[in-house]
């Protein structure tokens, strides 16, 4: 009449592999090489562009240098070991405001998403500090702090800032009420349940603002240091740039703009992207071959 | 009766004796708007397992999420036996940062129990349901059906006399859901479980209960029970089953006509 237990065991074994097929996807070192040759190959396009646009000699070469007079100008640069300084200097400037960013931005995300008053009066301002360029306070910061690290900072972490708190604000709102909901049957209360449920729960948004806030601080962190140069302060990419743009040094310029670009895009392909993906892929939302 | 006195009867309360669940008048209503439960009583005996069938809008889940002690009654009382039931959703609700035995393991941490034994005692719960080999698989790598056996393990976990069930065969395809039928009335067995399960479906109800309650929509209120006097192991798709099916169909039918047209 009715199923034997193991006939329902068996069944029910043939019932599960029937519905998780195992889809596998290209290798690791396939999947890298199909995701690296096409920008490269557009790469060396641009470059075989430059290369041609400077030798029809439609600009001034004091207003285009060569691909090659540039890697030469950076050489120098590196050579002299302001390059190593500069990088140093920024890159350890931008780490330092990050973290700072990144703990002002958790409580203040935290608060804001989950204290309803605060979220009222507080959310519409810290949406719309996104859309200001934090550069528009170098001068009001210059004035306050003078011209030192203060400033550097002060820049840095009103760039990044709202972007990390919008971030853990988008995170906890988009928990879907059911796993609240099952947190508190499971008994999770309070501290246990923002531990267990609210806090995993709000992850990926939360990541995708620390990227976007990591983006904000580089970029605060460069425009401070184009305005603010005195030797207190130090070499930076940035004051490094400024200084190429005194000596009319063309080359020196466009140097100091592949150097802020390529830290940028070194530091986000190492670290942001590696970490977002994971976050998304263990929970199933990011299909496995990307 | 008073606001007040409603709060003051909200709370449920954990009994030591008596039938697993026990509801006398309870009434539940959302702001202004009309009951949704209207003076419900129904006792669920321990080990036995319980039908709440109906139509949309007769307030099943929010007579399931009063026992839960989700949601507060506007006036009645919920009495459990032994502690806090366990719930069970239409979906599976697994928590997807963690893999299938981290979400079984997180309710016994809940609960206070120590590590090694949470690590033991979710072998256990895994095996029962038969997923023991797919603890460490993440959870949107499992099927529709071993998702809600990891909820069922997790369930499980929490220990309680009393499973409540959501409509958890809902979003199945008819081959899994029938699989699950099976497995539950042995977990069933196995476990000694009392389970109060809410459906819309007349013979997953007639399939599975030892007794049904058939309730009217808009407000929801007791209309009929059915005793089924089925041997398990029971199929869907028995001639008992389906005759049994087509009674309370009909009677079912009759409640929803009354909303059409008078109304």
């Amino acid at each position: 009449m009715t199923l034997q237990t193991d006939d329902l065991a068996s069944l029910e074994a043939g019932l599960d592999a029937l519905e998780t097929s195992v889809v596998t996807g290209p290798s690791r070192g396939r999947r890298l090489w199909a995701a690296t040759w096409p920008p490269l190959v557009f790469v060396a396009l641009l470059v075989g562009v430059w290369q041609l646009v400077y030798e029809a000699h439609v600009v001034a070469a004091y207003r285009l240098p060569s691909p090659a007079d540039t890697l030469g100008a950076l050489r120098d640069q590196w050579d002299s070991g302001d390059l190593r300084e500069a990088v140093w200097n920024s890159v350890s400037r931008g780490a330092l405001g990050f973290a700072a960013s990144l703990v002002i931005g958790t409580v203040l995300g935290l608060v804001v998403g989950r204290v309803k008053p605060v979220r009222r009066a507080v959310g519409p301002i810290l949406s719309g500090l996104q859309s200001l360029p934090s550069v528009a306070w170098v001068p009001a910061a210059i004035l306050w702090f003078g011209t030192n690290s203060a400033t550097i900072y002060f820049v840095v972490l009103l760039g990044a800032v709202p972007s990390i708190a919008n971030g853990m604000i988008s995170g906890l709102d988009q928990v879907p009420p059911l796993f609240l909901r099952v947190g508190r049957v499971l008994g999770a209360r309070g501290l246990a349940s923002a531990r267990h449920v609210l806090l995993p729960a709000a992850l990926p948004g939360y990541v995708g603002g620390m990227r976007q806030g990591w983006a904000f601080s580089w970029r605060s962190l460069m425009a401070a240091e184009l305005v603010a140069r005195t030797p207190e302060l130090g070499l930076g990419v940035g004051q490094l740039l400024d200084l190429s743009r005194q000596n009319a040094d063309i080359a020196g310029v466009i140097a100091g703009v592949f150097t802020i670009l390529v830290i940028g895009i070194a530091i986000e392909l190492c670290l942001f992207a590696p970490l977002e993906r994971t976050v998304l892929r263990r929970r199933g939302l990011l299909a496995a071959t990307l | 009766m008073t606001i007040l006195q409603g709060r003051e009867a909200a709370q449920v309360q954990v009994v030591q004796t008596g039938p697993a669940v026990s509801v006398r008048g309870l009434t539940k209503r959302f702001g202004a708007a009309p009951n949704v439960l209207e003076d419900v009583s129904l006792d669920v005996a321990e080990g036995e397992f319980l039908c709440i069938l109906g139509a949309s809008g007769c307030g099943k889940s929010t007579l399931l999420s009063l026992v839960a002690d989700l949601d507060q009654p506007t006036s009645g009382t919920v009495e459990v036996l032994g502690g806090k039931p366990s719930l069970m959703f239409q979906e599976p609700a697994l928590f997807p940062w963690l893999t299938a035995e981290e979400n079984v393991q997180l309710a016994l941490r809940l609960k206070g129990v120590g590590k090694a034994e949470r690590r033991e005692r979710t072998q256990e719960l895994l095996t029962l349901v038969r997923l023991k080999d797919a603890g460490k698989k993440r959870v949107h790598e499992l099927s529709g059906g071993m998702r809600q056996r990891v909820a069922m393990a997790r369930a499980l976990a929490q220990d309680s006399h009393v499973l409540l069930m959501d409509e958890p065969f809902a979003a199945l395809d008819a081959i899994t859901r029938d699989v699950l039928h099976e497995e539950l009335v042995r977990i069933r067995e196995s476990q000694k479980l009392t389970v109060l399960f809410v459906t819309h479906n007349v013979r997953e109800a007639v399939r599975l209960g030892d007794r049904v309650v058939l309730l009217s929509s808009r407000p929801g209120r007791v209309v009929k029970e059915y005793d089924v006097k089925i041997d398990q192991p029971r199929r869907i798709e028995s001639p008992q089953v389906a005759a049994l099916s087509v009674s309370i169909t009909d009677d079912l039918r009759t409640e929803i006509r009354r909303h059409g047209g008078q109304s």
